[in-house]
């Protein structure tokens, strides 16, 4: 623990470099302008400039993406509250009472009250990961090839049992992933395989691709078919209002940790953000006094869901860095960074690149105050960014997600495979089924088949192996438990229904 | 997929079709990753289960998942449009020249391609003036040169104009 608090100071000491704090500075703006624009989300937008940091330490480059990622988190918000236009899918449940705000004039008021508390559900979060990662990482360092599959059963499950997608559509998007990401050759014995004798399919499918193709074309074409038109309204925001709205939020102080705690929770296991500020707000509409004003522009619905979204957007980072699962489509593709610049991630990575991980950690504080410092005093400026036309906007992000997706490989096909991977993702989009399992899946199959076979190579074939410690078969049970979540809970309600009718 | 499927009432494929379109799409894929995995054996090899065991059966479960929601599909009442013919045209309209743009990165080079798009974007979509087009469809490219190839060291794929110029 002490020892802890040490390397966490030398963390600090790593990132208040000038060249680090920089880059800093440079990632948040980014962040805020990928979270701003449509058809640039977290996940793509940090797919689509993870080259830059191919020429970096690894510690500078883990700094530069992970402000991405805290800048478009804080991104969402603004379009939200402005436009009625959620920037990212977290961001939904911040139009329902931000944007009435708004409308009222008080969109300063909304601004700040978003930024504040992502920053505090951040913060929570942030903290949580400091004190609790470590424990995680060293009690996973025991761990063998059963145990990890088991939590790799357990992360998949989740999406199975806590989204809001029909289960059987996040299991074929799921399971897509996972035979996607087996194309090209086998780790383990090296034989190639679903190539079907196309050379180009030899490196099988990068995830990165996927992610660029599904997020950041599929969301263009999303946007081409709704015609969507930018009226928003002016922000104005400055030092009074920013200091009227602070002096108004302690009272709303079990709100917060209520919404800190749902998103710690969602972010963890693997359901994300999205939920989190759902569930947030449902929450708190049902517990507040003025429950009936929530829509009509009430600050505890802004609140709400921008705290547990930023908690969950936050602590989808601890299984990533302590266990090598990422919680998000997001810490994926950080995931898959770590692999670029040739760190191997899981929980080692605590024993063996201190630095790095202390620093990401040091970041995570100083991103989040440096980003709620350059929100604050820059709305106008990123505002101006959605009044410029789609039609100037869209070829320039379709020109970056191409040179996103060439210089993952330096290959013209990858950029091809974008394309279609953007179709799919439009249709995925439109009939229903989520992404992010898929992605997920790709990321994580190989691993995920390694551990499976290692562990049945051990037991001989057996399934038995699943269950044949007190661990594993824990982790298993969990996993089974959130697999069928939706059916135990559903038929739970019944049951008491029907106690209740027959008493 | 069932873009050719009758319209339903309204001025658009019906959402029905599309679903019941796409999910056998789903389904197919999920075939291919099981006959390329028989191809390659999904048995017990020297070293355990052989290279086709996992595919197998992701590819299993994806058949089996996707006739429960083809079932679920066809059970659901004909309503709703997938989308509106013109709103699938604007679509196509963006998938055909993004597809032309990155067939054509190979042999005119990253920076010459993307200008050419942004500026063919703004004058049909946007109805902008062609020097607006060309000013910004020219500033883009250079931005994107300076900062991948100067700052960050980053080399994009280059054509004809580019060998010309000397890079």
């Amino acid at each position: 623990m002490i020892e802890d608090i040490g390397n966490l100071f030398h963390g600090f000491a790593v990132v208040v470099q000038p060249y680090n704090l920089v880059l800093m500075v440079i990632g948040i703006v980014l962040g805020v302008i990928v979270g701003v624009l449509p058809g640039l989300g977290g996940a793509n937008g940090v797919a689509i400039l993870l080259p830059l940091t191919f020429s970096m330490s690894p510690t500078s480059a883990i700094i530069m993406l992970s402000c991405i990622y805290w800048g478009a988190l804080f991104g969402g918000a603004i379009t939200s509250i402005l436009f009625n236009i959620p920037g990212e899918p977290w961001s939904v449940a911040t139009t329902f009472d931000g944007h009435p705000m708004a409308q009222q004039g008080k969109a300063g008021e909304a601004l700040t009250a978003a930024f504040t508390s992502s920053f505090v559900g951040a913060l929570f979060a942030v903290i949580m990961i400091t004190l609790v990662a470590p424990l995680v990482a060293s009690f996973a360092l025991r761990f063998g090839p059963a145990e990890i599959f088991a939590v790799y059963f357990l992360a998949f499950a989740s999406f199975v049992g806590l989204s809001k997608e029909p289960p059987f559509k996040t299991i074929v998007s799921m399971m897509l992933g996972f035979a996607l990401g087996t194309v090209g050759l086998d780790q383990m014995t090296g034989q190639l395989r679903l190539t079907f004798g196309f050379t180009e399919m030899l490196n099988g499918f990068d995830f990165l691709i996927a992610v660029i193709g599904l997020f950041g074309i599929g969301e263009i074409l999303l946007t081409m078919e709704e015609g969507l038109s930018f009226k928003g309204k002016a922000a104005h925001i400055n030092a009074k209002v920013v200091f009227q709205t602070w002096a108004t939020l302690p009272k709303y102080w079990l709100l917060s940790l209520r919404s800190c705690l749902i998103g710690c929770w969602m972010g963890i296991s693997p359901a994300g953000a999205t939920p989190a500020s759902f569930m947030s707000y449902g929450i708190a509409k049902r517990m507040s006094k003025r429950g009936n004003n929530f829509g009509k522009g009430e600050i505890e619905g802004v609140i709400a869901p921008e705290t547990a979204a930023h908690a969950a957007g936050t602590s989808a980072l601890l299984p990533m860095i302590a266990l090598g699962v990422p919680g998000s489509p997001t810490a994926a593709v950080l995931l898959g960074g770590l692999l670029i610049w040739g760190l191997q991630p899981g929980p080692l990575l605590f024993v063996e690149q201190k630095d790095f991980v202390w620093g990401l950690i040091a970041s995570m504080y100083m991103g989040n105050i440096v980003g709620l410092l350059i929100v604050l005093t820059c709305v106008p400026v990123f505002a101006a960014i959605l009044r410029i036309p789609f039609s100037v906007i869209a070829p320039i992000i379709l020109v970056l997600c191409a040179i996103g997706a060439y210089t993952v490989h330096n290959s013209t096909f990858d950029v091809l495979m974008m394309v279609v991977f953007g179709i799919l993702g439009y249709f995925m989009k439109k009939t229903n089924y989520p992404m992010a399992p898929l992605v997920l899946a790709i990321v994580l199959g190989d691993k995920a088949e390694e551990a499976f076979r290692q562990s049945l190579l051990g037991s001989g074939g057996s399934l038995g192996i699943f269950f044949s410690n007190p661990l594993v078969s824990t982790i298993m049970i969990l996993g089974l438990i959130a697999l069928f979540w939706s059916v135990i809970s559903s038929s739970w309600a019944k049951l008491r229904g029907q106690a209740a009718t027959a008493a | 997929m069932s873009h050719s499927a009758k319209e339903a009432g309204g001025a658009g494929p019906s959402h029905r079709k599309v679903e019941i379109g796409f999910t056998l799409f789903m389904g197919f894929l999920g075939a291919v990753s099981i006959v390329g995995a028989l191809q390659v054996g999904i048995g017990w090899g020297a070293e355990g289960p052989k290279a086709g065991f996992f595919p197998f059966y992701t590819g299993l479960i994806v058949v089996l998942s996707t006739a429960i929601n083809l079932i679920n599909a066809i059970r659901t009442p004909e309503g709703g449009l997938f989308a509106e013919w013109p709103a699938l045209g604007q679509v196509v309209s963006v998938i055909v020249p993004a597809t032309i743009y990155v067939l054509a990165i190979p042999f005119l080079g990253m920076y010459v391609s993307s200008a050419i798009l942004i500026a063919a974007f703004m004058k049909h979509f946007g109805r902008y003036s062609w020097l607006f087009s060309i000013a910004i469809a020219i500033a883009v490219p250079v931005a994107i040169f300076f900062m991948f190839e100067i700052w960050f060291l980053v080399p994009l794929p280059k054509g004809p104009l580019e060998n010309y110029l000397g890079y």
